[in-house]
């Protein structure tokens, strides 16, 4: 079926179709949680870990301890994508998974729910995996980028008086902005572009409560077999991407210039 | 809070953070070396009475994983060789070669980086169809060589900018032509990038898989992580089976971590990146 049939120039039709598709903002509705749960928080948790690792464990108990800690937040990130998704599609299984029987033994019956299968929970627990999955990049990240700051810069802030919580948001939060930059805007076009999680955990459902946008693409193209339809998505998902990173690289750029002045 | 009572507060929440991290790990090996009679009546959280290596072994051959395991391989392995012959290629050209219209150049592989997947995936299986390469492990190689050695060229094209050129004149005197140069002090000198993009390259495309999923249809193809993924929602996947499966996607992941890892603090640390 290479090609789908014969083509037949419709213009705009698909986009204007994509529009009225309700599958289609459920996708990108659901790629806002996504980023949520790839970007914003593991950055958020990301930033704290780095600050209390670098800054507190590595000095009062020793540089072997924190880097240890570190990999362990890293090692979800060594996982292929779709095993990330066997592993959690078996944990969370309402009949044999090991969240119901841990909560059950626990005499905690009540709390056990069919977690990807009930359209109330399935995305908030992607989203749950999916924090699982990241939080080691930035943390990994972000400690590299701290290993530059100036102590000297800590030494006087603390001589002012500034506390702990103080010095880290004003002096290391802003020494790695970089840092923080580039894990924002590869986090973002991850959480953009997230497939293999979705395919192995929920395929988009139940309904459309996990449909991304890749997903949606590929369901047209493979199978749907409405070629046109799934350009339209991916055509769509790619420009937000392609803007997305212009405007990040543009906000860096003049950020960048503004330290220097 | 004073020091003192910080510190084991401080150690205690990050050791309990890193163990919850760390469970899922936890579960999937202690349930892929349980009997499935052991799980029915004693739950995943049990440790196994006996070290149950049948699960594993059934569902090792029922997929036939050292199968799968060669063909992840292979793929990883050429990509990441091909890939880095491209990208040094590529680089020598743009960022030592300065080449006419370079950052027009750059900016078009920053731009293929950035292009999804999934606006590719279409016209690489019609034109795959067209040739006849689609369900070839050929298609999956020449594809991602493509792919890696885009971002490859972007960040070796500035490493390279770099580079010292009094070494590169010293060669010229020397009689060195552009090859002789590229492989006799360009190669050599920044071999720990190239040693860190070889093992990025590998990584990234052994852990590969919506292109893999669309382009490699018989079973006999497919990677670990597409036969494994396909393998998901089948019902002869029950509890124990499944956590076997998982440990035997986990393995080579954290094998390769552990093997590459000197290399990675090795190469970044001697100014790879920057």
């Amino acid at each position: 079926m290479a090609g789908g049939g014969y083509p037949e120039w419709i213009g705009l039709d698909n986009y204007t179709r994509l529009l009225e598709d309700d599958n289609f903002w459920a996708s990108f509705r659901n790629i806002i949680f996504l980023i949520v749960a790839m970007a914003v928080v593991p950055t958020l948790i990301g930033l704290v870990l780095a600050a209390v690792l670098f800054d507190y464990v590595a000095k009062a108990i020793g540089p072997r301890t924190a880097s240890a800690l570190r990999s362990g937040f890293y090692l979800p990130q060594v996982l292929p994508v779709a095993v990330t998704g066997i592993v959690w599609g078996w944990i969370l299984n309402p009949s044999f998974g090991a969240l119901n029987a841990i909560l059950t033994s626990a005499q905690l019956d009540g709390l056990a729910k069919n977690w990807l299968g009930d359209p109330a929970y399935a995305l908030y627990s992607v989203m749950v995996v999916m924090i699982w999955f990241q939080v080691g990049y930035p943390v990994v990240m972000f400690m590299s980028g701290l290993q530059r700051v100036d102590p000297e810069l800590y030494e006087a802030a603390s001589i002012d008086g500034a506390g702990w919580w103080r010095r880290f948001t004003r002096i290391a939060v802003h020494q790695i902005k970089p840092e923080i930059y580039v894990v924002l805007v590869t986090t973002t076009i991850a959480a953009l572009k997230i497939f293999g999680q979705i395919y192995v955990l929920t395929r988009g459902g139940p309904g459309n409560a996990t449909l991304v946008p890749s997903y949606f693409a590929y369901q047209n193209f493979f199978e749907k077999a409405q070629v046109g339809y799934g350009s339209a998505i991916a055509t769509v998902l790619a420009l937000i991407i392609v803007v997305l990173s212009v405007v990040f690289l543009r906000i860096q750029a003049r950020d960048e210039r503004r330290d220097l002045a | 809070m004073t020091s003192r009572a910080l510190r084991p507060a401080v150690l205690a929440t990050l050791t309990v953070l890193v163990l919850l991290v760390l469970s899922p790990f936890a579960l999937v090996a202690v349930n892929a070396v349980k009997s499935p009679d052991e799980y029915a009546t004693d739950g995943p959280l049990s440790l196994p009475d006996s070290l149950y290596l049948k699960g594993i072994a059934d569902f090792w051959i029922r997929v036939d994983f050292g199968e799968k395991l060669f063909n992840s391989f292979v793929i990883a392995f050429s990509v990441a060789v091909l890939a880095v012959v491209v990208s040094v290629l590529n680089a020598y050209a743009l960022g030592i070669g300065r080449v006419r219209g370079r950052s027009a150049f750059l900016v078009f592989f920053l731009l293929a980086n950035l292009l999804p997947q999934e606006a590719l995936v279409y016209p690489l299986y019609y034109l795959s169809k067209e040739v006849g390469l689609y369900n070839t492990q050929l298609a999956i190689v020449i594809i991602f060589t493509a792919i890696q050695s885009a971002f490859g060229t972007y960040l070796l094209s500035s490493v390279f900018a770099t580079f010292p050129r009094e070494m590169l004149e010293a060669a010229a005197i020397d009689g060195a032509g552009k090859v002789r140069t590229l492989w006799r002090v360009v190669v050599p000198i920044s071999w720990p990038s190239l040693s860190v993009l070889f093992t990025f390259f590998f990584i990234w495309t052994w852990n590969e898989f919506f292109l893999p999923l669309v382009f490699l249809i018989s079973n006999d193809k497919q990677t670990v992580p597409v036969a494994l993924g396909v393998l998901q929602g089948d019902r002869l996947m029950d509890a124990t089976t499944t956590s076997a499966s998982a440990l035997l996607g986990i393995l080579p992941a954290i094998l390769f971590f552990l093997i590459f890892q000197r290399t990675l603090s090795r190469g970044v640390m001697s100014g790879a990146i920057k």
